[in-house]
């Protein structure tokens, strides 16, 4: 009976494969079925809507570009930046899907292996219930950091150059280059590059947490900058700052993107993480304004947005210089207005160490592992 | 085995075979590999930061990786065994494929749909599901041409009277499995499931499509050709049977054993767990039944070039799966889970089993295909040797990196040390691929000499498939 086509076909076959399927694949639909699917429209807040507008500030020519023009009204403009960031956010998706960069960033935070420490909180199963996760971007693989709580961590600058030219902003990043999100300098993404980092920034926007640092601190191991370089990268910046305020309607000028580190910003940010990250209604109201095409755009707080005289985006040695200084605050686990680039990355990332050094040390970590 | 041994004596069974499909699938087979592997190259440069063509959007190091992985398992793994059972099959059953022009319809097709899914995928509109990457608008016509797979293959195996010999239980259980794994995992997460839902689908894809495809089919092809290599039958008819029945039930019910630590629910996880250890189980008495059968022709292994090939398979095999009984429990996930570990274990199960075991099909068949003696069996041990070794280097180095990756990042150290411990190991994954690729650039060279050897005419020694040619004997 065991070797004959009918039982073989519809035992082995249909019924088994039937029975998997329904233990494994239904049931778990059937579980979650009480939990509604949002669309992309549902999923901009106002953590994603802040970062959305942040882009039109930072890359006006680019967004003017390719998003267009937003309505002069109100409330129709209202509606009009929701819906293309809606859309960013899928195109975003299909950006991340084809490039495979799920296959080197995992979107889940476990319970175990202290990832909730490094990441933020563990995830579940609502946050997967959208439209963007069909199938769902849980990955199997993580070359790069999870990006699950990747939403506010980082500027919109930093993830424009990164994904220019990775080693330009982590060195020693085996990430490749994707210059094709690009028109020729990182401060000019085309509609790919906006769409891409609406997507990262939309990740983890709908928690409370958000953005989320790191807990882990630097402090048991050598920190690299000294603080009188600390101190004269801070100031760097500054010097180079025009008093005019940013004119967004004349993105030609001031190339719109790389734009030094703030300190205003970065207090910004940091009263932005202690409130809980929800942008203040006056952020808001002032994030509104900063359409381009409107009228001259402050940051969030109502403080003018300082212009650079910055150096032509095409010349790569120049990009180099002006990107690093971006917006440091959102990386550091504790922003500190004053705290230039250089410190940040001694903060988050100590010098790699040297190959045989750090094959010992996790080779005795793994002995105690075990 | 009645049909087996039945055989030479009833029905001219070379002439129920069309030798040159056969071979036109395996040089598809080989052609997708040789870019496959290509592909795994470009990302194993990027790692180690030496991407020769940084910054083009059509080298684009991870639109190759998925690649990489499709060529696989569409190109080289599918071809390879579909063309394993246009010689199997019709030799078994006694009976011709349905129809012969819908046998190169499909070779065509199929060849299409890879093609077409490398271009999509080259071009960025891969779909989000692990080994399923191909474009959406293609997996119709992908399921389409399954569809056909199943009306060309099932008639001759449903003609044939009485109880089946077990390769046709796996072949036929493989056809059905197949095409409803390529429409489960390709439609539900796509268009009716999301979130989490959707992941346990897509890991019931990914384990479905190696556990249910690939698995069956390349043991039907182990049952066939073992006992007519080692002219004996089978060791044990009832463990056999134990394997099958054991595959058939607890296979497909672990699928989320992919997911493990994931938002779906922890019962199922469990279950997943439970019964990849129970697999093991059964993959013991199939290697058993195996082993007890090369016992007492020990000397085969060595001197019979296509066994060999089958059996290290089988090494590989057990390995691989005592391997991914202890990965499956919670314990090691916390640690080996999205590391370099399980890309050791996809590449011992996907290169190391079933990829050795078409090597070993073709190493047997290809002198019969091209209608010569191989031109040299020098070259023919290079390519296992060649292959073998330097899959297993592989295998093992990814295997401890994994290690180390899932330790550095557990001890929360920053996550550039993770990169810098992985390096030396992404280093020799760099070589380790190289020698996998001379074993095949050595493969290639001595097909294509042996073609030429075949294309003279031919004296009357030209080997039929009834005998035995030297490489293959024990000589």
């Amino acid at each position: 009976m065991l070797e004959s086509k009918g039982s073989v076909l519809v035992i082995a076959g249909l019924f088994f494969f039937a029975l998997a399927f329904v233990s494994n694949a239904l049931v778990p639909a059937m579980m979650y079925k009480d939990l509604p699917e949002k669309t992309a429209e549902q999923l901009v807040t106002a953590n994603l809507r802040y970062q959305f507008e942040d882009l039109a500030r930072r890359f006006p020519a680019s967004f003017e570009k390719h998003m267009g023009k937003p309505p002069e009204d109100a409330a129709a403009r209202e509606k009009w930046l929701n819906e293309k960031c809606a859309e960013s956010l899928r195109i975003g998706r299909k950006v991340y899907v084809g490039e495979a960069c799920w296959h080197c960033h995992s979107q889940f935070v476990r319970p175990v292996s202290n990832e909730s420490r490094r990441w933020g909180p563990v995830s579940e199963s609502w946050e997967y219930q959208n439209e963007l996760q069909r199938p769902v971007m849980f990955g199997t693989r993580r070359v790069g950091p999870d990006l699950s709580r990747e939403g506010g961590r980082r500027s919109n600058d930093w993830q424009a150059a990164h994904l220019f030219k990775p080693t330009l902003l982590s060195d020693g990043s085996v990430m490749p280059e994707y210059p094709w999100f690009f028109e020729g300098a990182p401060d000019k993404p085309n509609l790919r590059g906006l769409a891409l980092m609406t997507y990262l920034q939309w990740l983890g926007s709908w928690l409370e947490s958000y953005p989320y640092y790191e807990e882990y601190t630097a402090s048991s191991l050598p920190a690299d900058a000294a603080p009188s370089e600390v101190a004269a990268a801070g100031d760097a910046p500054a010097a180079g700052e025009a008093a005019a305020p940013a004119n967004p309607a004349e993105p030609a000028a001031d190339g719109g993107a790389a734009e030094p580190a703030n300190p205003d910003a970065a207090a910004d940010t940091e009263k932005k993480e202690a409130s809980n990250a929800q942008p203040t209604d006056a952020e808001l109201e002032a994030a509104k304004v900063a359409i381009p095409g409107t009228k001259p755009a402050p940051p969030p707080t109502g403080d003018p947005q300082p212009a650079e005289s910055q150096p032509s985006p095409t010349e790569s040695k120049a990009t180099e210089n002006t990107n690093p200084p971006i917006d440091p605050a959102p990386e550091s686990e504790t922003p500190q207005a004053s705290t230039p680039p250089a410190a940040v990355e001694g903060d988050e990332r100590p010098p790699a160490p040297a190959l045989p050094e750090a094959l010992f040390r996790t080779a005795s970590l793994l002995m105690q592992a075990i | 085995m009645s049909a087996q041994t039945l055989q030479p004596q009833v029905v001219d069974t070379d002439k129920l075979v069309d030798r040159k499909l056969v071979l036109y699938f395996y040089l598809a087979s080989l052609t997708f590999l040789f870019v496959s592997m290509l592909g795994g190259f470009l990302m194993a440069l990027q790692l180690i930061r030496h991407n020769p063509f940084s910054g083009i959007e059509l080298f684009s190091p991870g639109r190759w990786r998925m690649i990489h992985t499709n060529a696989v398992a569409y190109g080289f793994l599918a071809n390879g065994l579909l063309g394993s059972m246009f010689w199997a099959v019709p030799r078994l059953t006694l009976r011709p494929v349905l129809s012969s022009h819908l046998s190169w319809f499909i070779f065509i097709a199929w060849q299409a749909v890879v093609l077409a899914t490398a271009g999509g995928i080259l071009f960025g509109q891969a779909q989000g599901l692990e080994w399923g990457e191909t474009p959406t608008w293609i997996d119709p016509v992908a399921l389409l041409g399954l569809a056909l797979v199943v009306v060309n293959f099932l008639p001759p195996i449903l003609m044939t009277p009485g109880p089946l010999y077990v390769t046709l239980w796996y072949f036929m259980a493989a056809l059905v499995w197949t095409f409803l794994t390529y429409a489960m995992g390709n439609f539900m997460p796509e268009y009716f499931v999301t979130g989490s839902a959707a992941g346990a689908v897509g890991g019931l894809f990914i384990h479905d499509l190696v556990g249910l495809f690939v698995t069956p089919i390349g043991w039907g092809l182990m049952y066939y050709f073992v006992p007519i290599l080692l002219k004996k039958p089978i060791w044990s008819h009832g463990l056999s049977l134990v394997g099958f029945w054991g595959l058939a039930f607890f296979y497909p019910l672990q699928g989320i054993h992919h997911f493990l630590y994931t938002p779906i629910p922890m019962f199922l996880q469990y279950g997943a767990v439970i019964s990849t250890i129970a697999v093991e189980l059964v993959v013991a008495t199939v290697i058993i039944n195996f082993f007890g059968t090369l016992r007492g022709s020990g000397s085969a292994f060595i001197t019979n070039l296509p066994i060999r090939w089958f059996y290290t398979g089988m090494v590989f095999y057990f390995l691989t799966c005592l391997q991914c009984a202890f990965q499956t429990t919670l314990t090691f996930q916390a640690i080996i889970h999205f590391t370099d570990w399980v890309v050791g274990h996809a590449h011992l199960v996907m290169f190391g089993v079933f990829g050795l075991w078409i090597q070993g099909v073709m190493t047997y068949l290809m002198p019969r295909l091209l209608g010569h003696e191989w031109y040299s069996r020098k070259l023919c041990e290079w390519h296992f040797w060649l292959s073998s070794i330097s899959l297993f280097a592989m295998a093992v180095d990814l295997i401890a990196g994994g290690l180390v990756q899932g330790t550095v990042w557990r001890a929360l150290l920053p996550w550039e040390v993770s990169i810098d411990a992985s390096m030396p190991f992404w280093v020799v994954r760099v070589f380790t691929g190289i020698g996998m690729f001379a074993g095949q650039i050595v493969f290639y060279v001595n097909i294509y000499r042996t073609w030429q050897l075949g294309l003279r005419p031919a004296p009357a020694a030209a080997p039929t498939s009834t005998e035995l040619p030297a490489v293959v004997a024990a000589t």
